[in-house]
């Protein structure tokens, strides 16, 4: 058996990791919810697993969605992963061909070239040599791009790179210390026995030529393992935490466990799954107007070490983009409301109008439009509505027409989950009262939330959607103008429901549609999201005005969106008219 | 004889002109429009007096007609060069005017009521704006709605597009809140018995006689005034007009019909403001008015010598005040071009936005 002394900072690093991940993960695998537990272990039987083990070479190896956000920080993420990831496989390998049995120490392929020189023995030795030197060097470039990554960041895409805590710290300089580590002390042993492959071979001759490798050798395999040590020590308490945890997320997701209304082992899982690459930063609007560290990444790390603040929970725009765009599929939006929760603030509203509310008679028709709040707040949306539901034949049930009772949603936001339940109930029950058979809102907010919690029982559609529909059935026909148009996707019904396509196919029939820099998944925010309560309202103007400058870049004759706020808020900064969708339907029918 | 240009030909621009020529300078007075006398032309009657606009305006035009001051109508400036002490301006009609001064008197536009799509303006036939209900009364008709029905309730909406946050312009406007005191007593004097409510954040009666038109119209006039924002407008069938507002005084929500609903809308910066800025390279202060020198001791003063400023364009004001402001600006402009020494006293720059959240 290989032995020296200096395996032991390895071999207890690697149990004390083994052991701290064993724990946590046990604990959150007994708080997760029965049901979701079952869904786990099934999972293992199902195609899910395979999904999984597709998913995990997609993402936690070859990071592709990191590449989309920028190449060089793909690059470099990828090197690290699927580089160690192949040094670790063929030095098994290599060890196994070695020694000519199967199980050996678990250090044997770490240490291997201290304790084996003698390499022509077996077959393909040379190609093990070559290949393992090969996978270092693509490491050791990986170290340096990571290092000048830190001083240069815009190199790599980003504007913006997460501040580090001092678990970061440590355990990001002993990854940076590992690979030159390795390869000095793997050098140093070439050197003396004159073997090694193109790059520790040739590096070892030249060391050897300058350098006391007797003496020098030791010393550098053990601060090789030490570097080992910290960084196995330090990982489960470091950013590099995602490594492992990402793994077991994959796999839950593809059981088909979703991030439900409350915190659970699941959401550990996601929340210990986070890397803070800090891709999140710069897609955040907030960072560009603010110095607050608010993004997903600051927020999930205030949750892992206990010390997150109400600023931090309540300062966000749910938009969406963090999620849209995080490598890892964290849900922060989503997990940033179920904090909300929290701090629930009984402000001493009443909402006893809600319960007094005498519902609008049934009516023998199909389809109910509910305008909502904010559509009533822009009269020209509702207006446009009822003039394309006029003309094209419609028999409708105008639900809200004398007054809405709140969808609940802005309440959710706001935490208050208790007093939107009681809203819920009351909508619901009005809705359910019309007996109509589809429901059309102009608010992409009630939308959401109809669609997510209200379990309704009947179709929910966008007015686009339904606008759609009417134009493809020939209920309303569309001429088409030379006007040129920029269409602004809202947060909650692009990202939030997904929903693309409609909106535009409209504003083809009616003229131009140009492109945006970023649009659909990627699109911006408009700045006045019900969901902030933090920033100041000319910071918000900052998000609306650069979004704008977004939208118009490419002049087009109006801007066309699909969402009241949005339309009230886009209207006090642009210079060309603001429509909503309905409105650009009604104009043109 | 050293020249002088004056840009706009509202109050602030004609009174400043006419002193200016009176000083002895030649002085070139620019206006856009076809007529002097700015936003005041489209103006009845002026509180707390009654007294007919064009009375002032009369008043302002005898003064520029006595100096002989140089008056170019339906002109814009299209370039300006600046040599050392004298500016070079163009003129859309191709004149070259070289000057040793520059007055800008640019003014205020009124808030477009229509971004506040909440109260209708432009949707619903019965809302219209305070300076759309003075065009009613100078040109002699009958206040009606649009179906010709005389109103018997008239609503007033206080702080349209004045200190609103969202609108994007948080600085109070003045002169609203006295206007509409002041349309609410003509709107009786016309139709006696229609009801007419103002629904206000607050009345600020500043200006001297303000208050007792507030009482006029409370006393004599039995105007109502409901402390309270409107937060939406809906148009019923018959036209008329569903408010709802909450009555913050009485702590109660509150729904309201009237047949005519009229907003009186703040006043923001103009075009003209934002084109001379453009044009002479001038700092704009956070609420979008010109930024001046110093907020007590320079407002005339802009951060080039030689160009100065009068009136309404560095923040809203009355007509008493524009007039005043107009005339000290003469003054400092006479007081820069002879040499004194007084133009070259200096404050300490001061931070104007302090006062703003930033983060």
């Amino acid at each position: 058996m290989n032995y020296n002394h200096f395996v032991i900072p390895f071999a207890a690093g690697a149990l004390i990791l083994f052991a701290i991940l064993v724990a946590r993960y046990a604990y959150w695998i007994v708080q997760m919810p029965r049901s979701d537990r079952r869904k786990a272990w099934t999972g293992f039987f199902r195609p899910a697993f395979f999904r999984s083990l597709w998913e995990v070479f997609r993402e936690s190896l070859i990071h592709k969605k990191v590449f989309r956000v920028n190449a060089m920080l793909g690059w470099m993420h990828m090197s690290f992963a699927f580089g160690w990831f192949l040094l670790i496989i063929f030095g098994t390998i290599e060890t196994k061909f070695h020694k000519h049995k199967v199980f050996n120490m678990p250090y044997d392929p770490i240490f291997l070239r201290y304790f084996e020189h003698d390499e022509k023995q077996f077959f393909f030795s040379q190609g093990f040599s070559f290949v393992m030197d090969f996978l270092l060097l693509i490491l050791l470039a990986a170290t340096f791009l990571a290092i000048f990554k830190r001083i240069r960041s815009r190199f790599f895409g980003m504007k913006r790179t997460t501040r580090l805590i001092l678990g970061d710290r440590i355990a990001l300089y002993s990854l940076w210390s590992v690979f030159p580590l390795r390869f000095l002390a793997e050098s140093f042993t070439s050197g003396l026995h004159h073997n090694g492959g193109f790059l520790t071979g040739t590096a070892g001759i030249a060391f050897s030529s300058f350098l006391p490798l007797q003496q020098l050798e030791l010393p550098a395999w053990w601060a090789y393992s030490s570097a080992l040590f910290v960084f196995f020590v330090f990982l489960p308490f470091s950013r590099y935490n995602h490594i492992p945890t990402e793994l077991f997320l994959i796999f839950l997701r593809n059981c088909g466990i979703k991030t439900s209304g409350r915190f659970s082992g699941f959401t550990e899982f996601e929340i210990y799954s986070c890397s803070r690459c800090g891709i999140c930063i710069d897609k955040c609007q907030l960072a560009e107007v603010r110095p607050q560290q608010t993004q997903a990444v600051y927020f999930l790390q205030q949750i892992r070490r206990n010390i997150l603040q109400p600023q931090t929970t309540f300062n966000c725009l749910q938009c969406g983009r963090c999620t849209e765009f995080c490598p890892v599929g964290i849900k922060a939006d989503t997990l940033r409301s179920i904090k909300r929760t929290d701090y629930s603030l009984e402000y001493g509203f009443s909402y006893k109008y809600a319960e007094e509310k005498i519902p609008p008679p049934a009516l023998p028709v199909d389809v109910g439009y509910f305008a909502g709040c904010m559509t009533h707040l822009t009269p020209s949306i509702k207006i446009a509505m009822e003039n394309i539901m006029k003309k094209a034949g419609v028999r409708y049930h105008f639900i809200d027409r004398d007054g809405t009772v709140c969808c609940g949603r802005p309440l959710s936001l706001s935490g208050n989950e208790r007093q939107a339940r009681l809203l819920m109930r009351e909508n619901k029950y009005i809705i359910r009262n019309s007996g109509i058979k589809t429901l059309v809102t102009s608010c992409p907010i009630c939308l959401r939330v109809f669609r997510e919690s209200y379990d309704l029982g009947i179709e929910v559609l966008h007015h686009s959607q339904y606008l759609l529909r009417l134009a493809e059935e020939g209920k309303i026909s569309l001429k088409p103008t030379d006007a040129v148009f920029a269409y602004h996707d809202p947060c909650d019904l692009g990202r939030g429901l997904k929903i693309y396509e409609e909106p535009r196919m409209l504003i083809a029939r009616c003229g131009e549609l140009l492109h945006t820099q970023q649009e659909k998944n990627e699109a911006l925010c408009c700045g006045n999201s019900l969901a902030d309560f933090v920033t100041p309202e000319p910071r918000k103007q900052e998000m609306r005005d650069h979004t704008l400058q977004e939208l118009l870049l490419n002049n087009p004759d109006a801007l066309i969106t699909a969402c009241p706020l949005c339309k009230k808020s886009l209207t006090y900064g642009s210079n060309v008219p603001v429509k909503d969708i309905a409105e650009l339907v009604a104009e043109n029918q | 004889m050293k020249n002088i240009v004056v840009i706009g030909g509202g109050i602030a621009g004609m009174e400043a002109s006419a002193f200016l020529a009176a000083k002895g300078y030649s002085v070139d007075l620019i206006e856009k429009n076809d007529t002097l006398g700015g936003r005041l032309a489209n103006w009845d009657r002026l509180f707390p007096t009654m007294r007919r606009g064009s009375e002032v305006t009369e008043f302002l035009a005898e003064g520029v007609m006595q100096e002989a001051v140089k008056v170019h109508l339906s002109a814009d400036i299209v370039r300006v060069e600046r040599h050392h002490d004298t500016f070079l301006l163009v003129t859309t009609q191709g004149n070259e005017l070289h000057c040793d001064a520059i007055l800008l008197a640019t003014g205020y536009d009124l808030f477009d009521a229509r971004r506040k799509e909440e109260y209708g303006y432009g949707i619903y036939d019965n809302v219209i704006t305070s300076a759309d209900l003075e065009q009613i009364f100078s040109s002699g008709r009958d206040i009606l709605t649009q179906k010709g029905k005389k109103p018997s309730r008239v609503g007033f909406v206080h702080c349209v597009g004045s200190r609103d946050e969202k609108a994007g312009h948080t600085y109070c406007s003045k002169v609203c809140c006295v206007t509409g005191v002041k349309q609410a007593i003509e709107v009786k004097q016309q139709i006696p018995d229609a009801e007419i409510f103002n629904f206000y954040m607050d009345l600020r009666m500043y200006g001297m006689h303000f208050e007792a038109l507030y009482k006029k119209a409370q006393e004599d006039f039995n105007v109502q005034f409901v402390r309270g924002r409107l937060s939406e407008a809906a148009e019923n069938l018959d036209g008329s007009l569903a408010l709802k507002v909450e009555d913050t005084l009485a702590g109660r929500p509150m729904k309201i019909n009237v047949d005519l609903l009229v907003l009186l809308v703040g006043c923001t910066p103009s075009e003209g403001t934002r084109k001379m800025a453009s044009l002479l390279g001038l700092k704009l202060g956070f609420n979008g008015f010109f930024k001046t020198t110093d907020q007590h001791t320079m407002t005339n003063y802009s951060d080039i010598p030689g160009v100065f400023f009068a009136g309404t364009c560095i923040g809203p004001n009355t007509i008493t005040n524009a007039i005043t402001d107009a005339r000290a600006a003469a003054t400092a402009i006479d007081i820069y071009l002879s040499g004194n020494q007084l133009a070259n006293r200096k404050m300490k720059p001061h931070e104007e936005f302090w006062l703003y959240p930033s983060h």
